[in-house]
């Protein structure tokens, strides 16, 4: 590995990382609009299909909800869907568009998967080419890519209204907001950026198996289908679900490294633009711009370390005279330096798309994918989800911010109290919780023992991986590990739905108590939440009560990996 | 408090059965089918997989890596996709770990392999890998020209003129930022027969 290669890749970092700043303003003025209700272009084609909607489900768009109410609403709707869902891939067998004859999934496969999409996890037990028809791709799957992506910018929304509102008990409709974002944000740019994948060579058609005679005479059975329409919200509303078992590594899910690059920036475009919208929201865009700050900090972190250990390769396979970067589990049209960015950016946000298999990632290349979900996925994060939980966290530092320096606790404008302290911890400690509660169950249970492909340390990492990324709603995988068992697909099932709801309901009602509040105006003794100050109180914060809760259990996984690895230990 | 709970949870059943039927409709079978009617008539050729065809048959997809074993072909990588590698209906990666036993033993034998027909080559990291997907459709330039001599003495042609083949087909990164230099294996071996019949007919 020259240095010029490896100077060239941290070039790749650094531009993309320039870019999604720049993104963030656009992004973020387009869902502030609909944040606020305003009428916009888009209006004049879909305003009739809003109108149209809410007049069939009997929805008052102008009546606002308290949080108990938007909850109720939201954890209504996420039932319902799933079991719309699990119906769908239930009885796959009997409906139509299945030219390939694939039968229903079984029980504890169908919920799982249900419930991995409504959660916007897209864990995928099963490999999609051979389990799933197009019908069940597009009414089962490619909706929850919608609607998972929406109710997370809609409970952000509530939030924002959390700290923009005052003396109130009002935290916008649910419905209103659920909508607006899907027809007005997600569903025009999907339109055009799933015609961007098809010109670029992602199949679109309804068609699912073409017989090939290779050059050599064999034959290369071909599957296809409508990959460009589900491929563009997989990666815009950060669900990471792919059409097909390689993800966005298979040729027709990503076919060019620019393609590959546009997928990359899409999976932060709307995470980034709502740190704007927040600003935006809050009336003062310094605040939002010193969170973009302070995620990109640690994303390009992140994103340096995991380039510089697959640059560095695998020193077993240097020992057999295979030089260079890690090429195991990556494609040629990508290379080492854009495959290292990809898994950064897809667990930074909580997308779960790969373009590389993070299972054979060098021991400490894939540490940087683990901790990123292990953070909470909030380095621009999920859609929605991502400032939420990074919201959380700035409560949080600001109320150890006034504990250490005896001032009030206050963040835009909003008094900090002890009812919202205990909310954001509870928040924030479901995920070590849940991730190292049931690894540690998986470990001790024949059932758990079972799915690791990996021996050692790295079997270990398989399965905290597995729980990592269901509970802080990722999706990907070490995919050696076999999770398609009751036992994963039950456990990760869970994982998942306590990971996403037990964040959403205690946000709203933070915002709930928020809302009520007095604004209180900064004043000589209120801490300053823009500057360097703060973004290193912010990244210390993250670091020290999200990250150090893991250390223990990336020492048993990936670190000793490394160390018996580089010591010549196979396993 | 509950009896509030319990209230608007009536009053959430209506829109949350409507929307998932409203959504369903738009988000599932509307949208898919206009982006298809779309896709289908302005992309034709890569909405349909970007197939290749020789004479109505159709020989590959321009996208999809496929296996070659012959020595008169450039071989691909090392893949994991079915049993037999290339299965483009079962993509995978082989998700072994870094210090997998398995692993090493693979890229032993593949690099023992290597050695014997391309005696002299450092070994190309790519050429003993699997990739990603099993279906990468490219190798790297250095993969491709350390097959050369091997292709060039199977079909009886001068070296240099397969070599200059490889050349031909090299692809750069997009504004020498964006991805590999590469080379598509499937086409290389396309122009390959195609130059071994044109000099079958000149004679």
């Amino acid at each position: 590995m020259t240095s010029a290669t490896l100077a060239s890749g941290f070039g790749l970092i650094l531009v993309f990382t320039a870019l999604v700043a720049l993104m963030a303003k656009p992004f973020g003025l387009w869902l502030f609009a609909v944040y606020e209700g305003r009428t916009t272009p888009l209006h004049r084609v879909l305003g009739p299909v809003e109108r149209a909607f809410y007049r069939v489900a009997g929805i008052n768009p102008n009546q606002e909800q308290d949080w108990r109410q938007y909850a109720v609403h939201l954890m209504l709707f996420q039932v319902v869907t799933v079991i719309f869902t699990y119906a769908v891939l239930r009885l796959q067998g009997s409906l139509p568009m299945n030219p390939r004859g694939l039968a229903g999934l079984s029980p504890d496969g169908a919920m799982n998967t249900a419930i991995a999409f409504v959660t916007n996890t897209n864990w995928q037990w099963y490999a999609g080419e051979t389990v799933l028809s197009n019908l069940s791709q597009m009414l089962g799957l490619t909706i929850h890519n919608f609607l998972s992506a929406a109710t997370g910018i809609a409970v952000a929304f509530a939030l924002f209204r959390g700290f923009a509102r005052a003396e109130t008990r009002h935290l916008g409709n649910f419905w209103a907001d659920l909508t607006r974002v899907t027809l007005y944000v997600l569903l025009p740019a999907c339109i055009v950026y799933a015609l961007y994948l098809v010109a670029s060579g992602v199949p679109q058609t309804f068609a699912s198996l073409i017989d090939a005679k290779t050059l050599e005479g064999a034959h290369q059975a071909i599957v296809v289908g409508p990959v460009a329409s589900q491929e563009a919200i997989k990666m815009l509303g950060t669900n990471g679900g792919g059409f097909y078992n390689a993800n966005s590594a298979h040729p027709f899910e990503n076919p060019t490294a620019l393609v590959d690059f546009v997928q990359m920036l899409s999976i932060f475009a709307l995470g980034a633009g709502l740190t704007y919208t927040f600003g935006k929201a809050v009336g003062n865009t310094r605040q939002g711009w010193a969170i973009l700050w302070a995620m990109l900090l640690l994303f390009v972190a992140g994103a340096s370390f995991a380039w510089w250990r697959e640059a560095a390769g695998n020193p077993m396979l240097h020992h057999l005279g295979v030089m260079g970067a890690n090429m195991e589990g990556k494609e040629v049209r990508f290379g080492a330096a854009a495959s290292a960015l990809f898994a950064a950016v897809t667990t930074a946000a909580s997308c779960g798309a790969v373009n590389a298999m993070h299972d054979s990632f060098t021991a400490l290349g894939g540490l940087v994918p683990l901790f990123n979900m292990q953070l909470g996925e909030i380095v621009i994060g999920g859609v929605g989800s991502g400032i939420y939980g990074f919201l959380l966290f700035a409560v949080l530092a600001v109320f150890l911010a006034g504990l250490m320096v005896g001032r009030t606790p206050e963040y835009v404008g909003k008094k900090v109290e002890a009812r919202e302290v205990k909310l954001a911890v509870l928040a924030i400690v479901i995920l070590p919780l849940c991730i190292l509660g049931l690894t540690a169950v998986a470990v001790v249970l024949p059932a758990g023992l079972a799915g690791p492909l990996a021996k050692g340390p790295h079997g270990f990492s398989e399965i905290l991986y597995a729980f990592t990324s269901a509970t802080a709603n990722n999706g990907s995988a070490f995919a050696g590990l076999t999770a398609g068992t009751p036992f994963y697909n039950g456990l990760l099932g869970v994982a998942m739905w306590l990971g996403r709801f037990l964040v959403v309901i205690p946000v709203l009602a933070i915002a709930g108590s928020l809302a009520s509040r007095k604004h209180t105006p900064a004043g000589p003794g209120s801490f300053p939440t823009t500057g360097g100050l703060w973004i290193g109180l912010l990244v210390a914060t993250i670091l020290i009560v999200g990250g150090l809760t893991f250390l223990p259990s990336l020492a048993l996984g990936p670190v000793a990996d490394h160390l018996t690895g580089a010591a010549g230990l196979l396993y | 408090m509950s009896s509030v709970i319990n209230r608007e949870l009536v009053a959430a059943v209506r829109p949350s059965l409507m929307m998932t039927g409203l959504f369903a409709g738009l988000l599932g079978l509307a949208y898919p089918a206009a982006i298809t009617a779309v896709a289908q008539a302005a992309f034709p050729w890569a909405a349909n997989g970007s197939l290749i065809t020789d004479h109505g048959q159709v020989i590959g997809s321009d996208l999809i890596g496929q296996a070659f074993t012959s020595a008169r072909y450039f071989h691909g990588r090392p893949s994991a996709a079915g049993s037999n590698g290339y299965d483009a209906s079962a993509s995978a990666g082989s998700n072994l770990a870094p210090f997998s036993q398995t692993l090493h033993d693979r890229v032993a034998g593949a690099v023992k392999d290597f050695a014997a027909s391309s005696p002299g080559s450092p070994v190309p990291p790519d050429l003993v890998t699997t990739s990603a997907s099993g279906l990468d459709p490219h190798i790297s330039p250095e993969a491709a020209f350390s097959q050369v001599n091997r292709v060039a003495a199977a079909r009886s042609l001068a070296p240099e003129k397969v070599h200059a083949l490889v050349e031909a087909q090299v692809e750069q990164p997009l504004l020498g930022l964006l991805g590999e230099p590469r080379v598509n294996v499937l086409a290389l071996n396309r122009a390959l027969d195609e130059a071994t019949s044109a000099r079958a007919q000149g004679h």
